[in-house]
């Protein structure tokens, strides 16, 4: 039997959407709304958490990340450098790091800086100093690979021209190596700021005091406070208050370095 | 044509049994090549014949197995020489261009100047305007690369490197990347710099660029320099097989295969 291709098309088009809309119906259908509206819906559970979801809450999660994020950058650039170096010890001690903290659990790392690493060294951290050091340590062994990805990916005519001008090679890889990788990275880091937005919430085993309270543990409180898991909806929302726009900020400069790069590819060729 | 000018005493660039080999493949055979001061030097040959390869010795962007690099009278091969330094008087213009793709034209032209050659930020600003005044681009300043056409982007490489004031001046295949009616613009930069006395080394395809405007012309293949002499003789009346059969090619693509 003939049937043309766009005809095919549409039907197949016409069954999928027949599914979906059957999948909805039915899940529908199915749920108890009434359990639903008390569990996620309850508007006395929820004005418990004003003003202090955005005042502490909030605020707390963006400085834990913030925090971690700032050391973990710091930290990750060396380490990109030291992995791409041509002396060998650097480069292994550069490849021992990344692999143990990409290897290992944030989890286990927050507990052991939390608890073991202080008493170690006669020392005490604040939970701001446990949490930055927890995040940084283990983001900094993800954002050395996305460097040394994107220091790789600089043309190697930029470094010849900068050499041939008599720019030394440390002078080199600063103002013309670096400057440029980061262009090259700045969409893969934004996506590494999302990843330790939620893994800041790995806090809460630390004990936190109520002003030190961040997003997911004080949803948790709130929830047992309550019997609602209308908190838990809230701080859910919260965190996507952050999470999107950066991932959209993410898209924006993916967008952006790839027109430029395609401009300079269109000349270059 | 001008002969290059009487005043030189040395020699600006001064190769000696050149020899480079990428693998097992023997790049370059032992060459030997002087470059007077003023004088323009055109290599000519067919790819893979090491004229790139010979050209990026003459600043050690590629480090030569064998024999010995002087410019300037430094010899640049030895181990105690200072290379950046040497280097900065060396100016380099690159097939791709190379500027530096995250800073506008002035910083392109500024950079080194304020970085190696540590001049003050108004003197690097007035010295690069000039240059870029010189290569026609004026009104470009504050352009970044990615807004320049490849002809726009080659003459300010050129700028930039005219700004270290270097002794001589490198050029690797410099419009081979441009779009034909692209050339024109770059080869009169060029050829106003070869009047002005700059000593130049250019490999190129431009046969009409190395017969009206180079002193000497080198044929190279095969890692040797097969023929070398005044344009008049090398492309004009060329004694050896080997370039001729390459000229008949180059001049005349079109029916090169009858």
């Amino acid at each position: 039997m003939a049937m043309s291709r766009r005809k095919r098309g549409q039907l197949a088009r016409g069954i999928q959407y027949a599914i979906l809309v059957i999948v909805v119906v039915v899940l529908a259908l199915l749920a108890d709304w009434g359990k639903i509206g008390k569990a996620f819906f309850d508007w006395e559970a929820a004005s418990v958490l004003f003003p202090d979801l955005f005042t502490v809450a909030l605020v707390n999660t963006l400085v834990y990340t913030a925090l971690g994020f700032a050391l973990g950058l710091v930290m990750a650039l060396p380490l990109a450098l030291m992995k791409l170096s041509s002396i060998g010890p650097y480069r292994w001690l550069s490849t021992i790091y990344v692999e143990f903290f990409r290897g290992v659990p944030l989890l286990l790392v927050f507990i052991a800086i939390g608890y073991g690493v202080p008493p170690a060294f006669g020392i005490k951290f604040d939970n701001y100093s446990t949490a930055a050091l927890s995040l940084g340590l283990v983001g900094a062994a993800y954002m050395a690979e996305t460097i040394r990805a994107g220091i790789q990916a600089v043309p190697a005519g930029q470094i010849e021209a900068a050499r041939s001008l008599g720019m030394t090679p440390l002078r080199t890889t600063a103002t013309i190596v670096v400057p440029q990788a980061f262009r090259i990275i700045l969409p893969p880091l934004t996506n590494e700021l999302i990843l330790l937005t939620k893994d800041s919430s790995l806090i809460y085993l630390l004990g936190l005091s109520i002003d030190q309270l961040e997003l997911a543990k004080f949803g948790r409180d709130a929830l047992n406070e309550t019997k609602s898991l209308t908190p838990i909806l809230i701080t859910g929302l919260c965190y996507l208050l952050i999470t999107v726009p950066l991932s959209y900020l993410s898209r924006y400069l993916e967008r952006r370095t790839g027109r430029q790069r395609d401009r300079g590819l269109e000349v270059e060729a | 044509m001008t002969q290059g000018n009487g005043t030189d005493s040395g020699l600006a660039v001064e190769l000696r049994g050149l020899r480079k080999s990428f693998g097992r493949l023997e790049v370059l055979k032992g060459i030997d090549l002087d470059v007077r001061h003023g004088q323009v030097v055109c290599i000519i040959g067919p790819s893979g014949s090491g004229k790139s390869t010979l050209l990026r010795c003459v600043n050690l962007l590629e480090q030569p197995d064998s024999g010995s690099v002087k410019v300037n009278g430094v010899e640049l091969n030895d181990p105690d020489c200072d290379l950046d330094t040497a280097r900065a008087s060396i100016g380099m213009v690159f097939q791709s261009f190379n500027l530096f793709s995250h800073l506008n034209v002035l910083d392109n032209l500024t950079l080194a100047q304020r970085k190696v050659l540590k001049r003050g930020k108004a003197e690097a600003e007035r010295i690069g305007r000039e240059n870029l005044e010189r290569v026609g681009l004026a009104d470009k300043v504050y352009a970044m690369p990615s807004q320049l056409s490849g002809g726009q982007q080659q003459r300010v490489a050129i700028a930039r490197a005219l700004s270290m004031n270097p002794k001589v001046m490198l050029f690797d295949e410099p419009t081979s990347a441009l779009d034909p009616e692209l050339v024109g613009d770059v080869l009169g930069v060029m050829r106003s710099l070869a009047d002005e006395g700059m000593t130049m080394l250019v490999v190129t395809h431009e046969m009409q660029f190395a017969r009206e405007v180079a002193d000497e012309v080198l044929f190279m293949d095969g890692g040797v320099v097969v023929e070398q002499g005044p344009p008049s003789r090398v492309i004009g009346d060329p004694q050896q097989a080997r370039t001729r059969e390459f000229l008949r090619r180059v001049l005349n693509p079109v029916h090169a295969n009858e």
